[in-house]
């Protein structure tokens, strides 16, 4: 057997196509974003033609995903925790169609919020459109995983949603991988009452849906990754529930001196806990995320029996689990000796120098100075590090697009200057659609779409609208004499800085396109030139 | 036997590779491994950092727990100070001794200084002099990589040498070379030092 050392993002990469995926679809988004990296990389992945071409966003990639399974192959779709309320509305009824080919969703969580605006835990989503869940706990468990999760959609005819979490995705450990099994045949689904949800089908299906739960539970009473381990008693009778890496945490501070469930596959193996929890006085939840286990375990053992987690405070209510966290809520003494040094101050990231988008800032920042009232309305990207010093210039920053509408509602307010600021990757992602209600009222608005070809913030992965943005606006009607492109270079900023003034002045949709290529992959590309010869 | 190490230091510095050529060859060596790294916004000139578990044994928890780390391998002094709690007394620091100043409110140098000095184990140098010495300004991290060599002990010399081989050889031959000898002046300061 083959042993390897990968990312948690790469077994379940190479686990996928080992078990004969035909196609992921995915935006990038930190921390899923090597999974389809390593995919449109992997040798094997690219004989086969396996399709690993970037998505413009995730309910795009979820669709497209959901249509590969319709034709009888084995897809994936990826992404960061929040692209799942992008993609919520096509995933939340693959629950009602049901599947054809195998479909596995993953989501990548990030508590703690390493590289996030929030931590929402996808278990919810998983809970919410009543499909299966699998947790691994390790690279390996995660590449093993995968051909699981891909036979259990088929069994089960619903898509499986696979939840890992910051640490295991970006952890590297030795993998033992398997032949790889051929490609489901090419085989479109041909019962039209099925995948057309008009209101009499989807009624059925999702009878048929609620009435495969039992299936769910069964399979999660006998997952070979829901383990109970050698049912001790310790003197303190206190079962643990160890959800996902949790379980490592549990294992790393008290070996196997307590009754431990391991819990990598949901619905709740119910049955299972309740014989855990009449083994124990009461029961420890330890769980990266949200208390979501735990909710549903006091749920279901009532209010007399004691369950301890992240809702009692025996661990805490917010950020990831640390061994050090988790040995605390089992009472154990830290080993440490030192406090943290005085002398150590925060040394938070930046812009790159000579990147594009601080061009984009100082300009701004000249303009902003002439106009108290002016707000600038922020989106997700490298740029959103423009809210730190020195340009310290965003008013908001909070979901994929929202810098547009945000300043079209401020500006129907009243608000004046009402600016926003966008990447080219977000814009296409969700920023056109808000551009589009924009002209179509004419807000006083000036958007600018800071376009460096790339998608920066995740290491420069494709602009889905590369070289098309002045033809996007266009087609979306906006009005060619206050469209404008400029080169961010620290010798423009004056005019870059007066052509903000006079779109500012002007009382209608403005925007500026500064363009320069991202430094980090322009530098890239004239390494493996060099490297080329 | 294990050994839990703390990688540290700036985005850029090239920790991550440090990491890559630790983690081959405790993979040819048969060890068991966990790496945990940080991606996404910090590497844009923040601190970064990187847990790395070896073990003859098995190991659970991605993440070294408080006062249990073996060693800290830093490209920064203040960064080196960051991870203090991680550390026990016979734990040790090898560290770069020149600060990375990109921020306004660094700390006074000298008690950075001191206060690394203070600790009970702490290997120093000034890998830019070394580096401008062996004609390779980009190969600090391998001065690093060989400074940190000796305190590994789970690992040979010989096998990082190895390792440093595996990983540049499709850089070609010339890239090999030189991050060999960075490697090499590492080490023999470290000697020095002790």
């Amino acid at each position: 057997m083959k042993k390897k050392l990968l990312l948690g993002d790469e077994a379940i990469a190479l686990g996928a196509i080992h078990a004969g995926l035909s196609g992921v679809y995915a935006y990038p988004g930190t921390p899923s974003t090597e999974i389809t990296e390593f995919i449109q990389s992997d040798p094997l992945a690219r004989e086969r033609g396996i399709h690993s071409h970037w998505s413009t966003n995730e309910k795009t990639a979820m669709e497209a995903a959901l249509g590969m399974s319709y034709a009888g192959k084995r897809a994936l779709v990826c992404m960061k925790h929040v692209g799942m309320n992008v993609c919520a509305d096509a995933f939340v009824n693959s629950a009602i169609t049901g599947v054809n080919g195998g479909l596995i969703v993953l989501a990548a969580d990030d508590p703690s919020m390493h590289s996030s605006q929030n931590e929402q835990d996808s278990r919810f989503y998983g809970k919410f459109a009543m499909l299966p869940i699998l947790e691994p706990s390790s690279q390996q468990e995660a590449y093993d995983m995968m051909a699981r999760a891909f036979a259990l959609s088929e069994e089960l005819k619903v898509p499986v949603l696979m939840r890992i979490v910051t640490r295991l995705a970006h952890s590297r450990a030795a993998v033992e991988v398997q032949e790889p099994q051929e490609e489901n045949a090419f085989s479109p689904a041909t019962d039209n009452a099925q995948w057309v949800l008009l209101p009499g089908n989807a009624r059925r299906n999702y009878a048929n849906l609620i009435n495969k739960q039992a299936e769910m539970q069964k399979a999660s009473e006998h997952s070979e990754y829901n383990k109970r381990s050698s049912a001790k008693h310790t003197d303190n009778r206190l079962g643990i529930i160890a959800c996902g890496i949790g379980y490592n945490y549990v294992r790393e501070a008290v070996g196997d001196e307590y009754d431990i469930l391991k819990i990598s596959q949901y619905p709740l193996p119910v049955e299972t806990i309740r014989q855990l929890a009449k083994d124990n006085d009461a029961l420890l939840i330890v769980e990266d995320g949200q208390p979501v286990v735990e909710e549903e375990i006091k749920g279901l053992l009532g209010n007399n029996y004691i369950v301890k987690g992240r809702l009692t405070g025996d661990l805490p209510r917010t950020g990831e689990l640390t061994p050090d966290n988790v040995a605390a809520g089992l009472g154990k003494n830290s080993r440490a000796v030192y406090s943290a040094s005085k002398n150590i101050v925060g040394r938070p990231p930046q812009l790159c120098q000579g990147c594009g988008h601080r061009d984009v800032y100082g300009a701004l920042r000249d303009v902003i100075e002439e106009f108290p009232d002016a707000r600038v309305f922020g989106d997700i990207g490298c740029y959103t590090l423009g809210a730190l010093p020195p340009f310290k210039a965003l008013a908001s920053c909070v979901d994929m697009g929202a810098s547009i509408t945000m300043a079209k509602g401020a500006a129907d307010a009243g608000l004046w200057p009402a600016i926003a600021v966008i990447g080219d990757s977000t814009f296409t992602h969700s920023g056109m659609t808000g551009l589009l209600d924009a002209i179509n009222e004419n807000a006083n608005i000036t958007v600018i779409i800071s376009d460096n070809l790339t998608t920066g913030m995740t290491g420069g992965q494709d602009s889905a609208g590369l070289n098309k943005y002045e033809a996007i606006c266009l087609g979306l009607g906006m009005d060619p004499a206050h469209l404008h492109v400029v080169t961010p270079l620290p010798k423009n900023i004056p005019a870059i800085a007066q052509l903000i003034r006079d779109e500012i002045a002007y009382k209608g949709v403005s925007i500026i396109i500064p363009r320069r290529e991202c430094i980090q992959t322009a530098a890239r590309k004239a390494r493996s030139k060099k490297a080329q010869g | 036997m294990k050994k839990d190490i703390i990688l540290c230091g700036v985005g850029g510095q090239g920790i991550l590779s440090i990491a890559t050529i630790i983690g081959e060859a405790s993979t040819k060596a048969n060890l068991h491994l966990k790496q945990a790294e940080v991606h996404g916004m910090s590497q844009r000139g923040g601190d970064v950092q990187s847990n790395l578990r070896l073990s003859t044994d098995n190991i659970w928890s991605d993440l070294i727990p408080l006062g249990e780390a073996d060693l800290i391998i830093s490209m920064e002094p203040m960064e080196a100070l960051r991870y203090l709690p991680y550390l026990n007394e016979q734990s040790t620091i090898v560290t770069s001794s020149k600060p990375f100043i990109n921020i306004p409110n660094y700390p006074n140098e000298d008690i950075v200084q001191a206060e690394l000095d203070a600790m009970p184990n702490v290997v120093k140098l000034d890998i830019e002099s070394v580096t401008k010495d062996a004609g390779n300004a980009r190969g600090a991290n391998m001065v690093l990589l060989g400074m940190a060599a000796p305190y590994l002990e789970i690992l040979s010399i010989e096998q990082l040498r190895e390792a440093i081989a595996t990983i540049f050889a499709r850089k070609g031959e010339a890239v090999v070379e030189a991050n060999l000898k960075a490697f090499d002046c590492g080490v023999a300061a470290s000697k020095g030092e002790l």
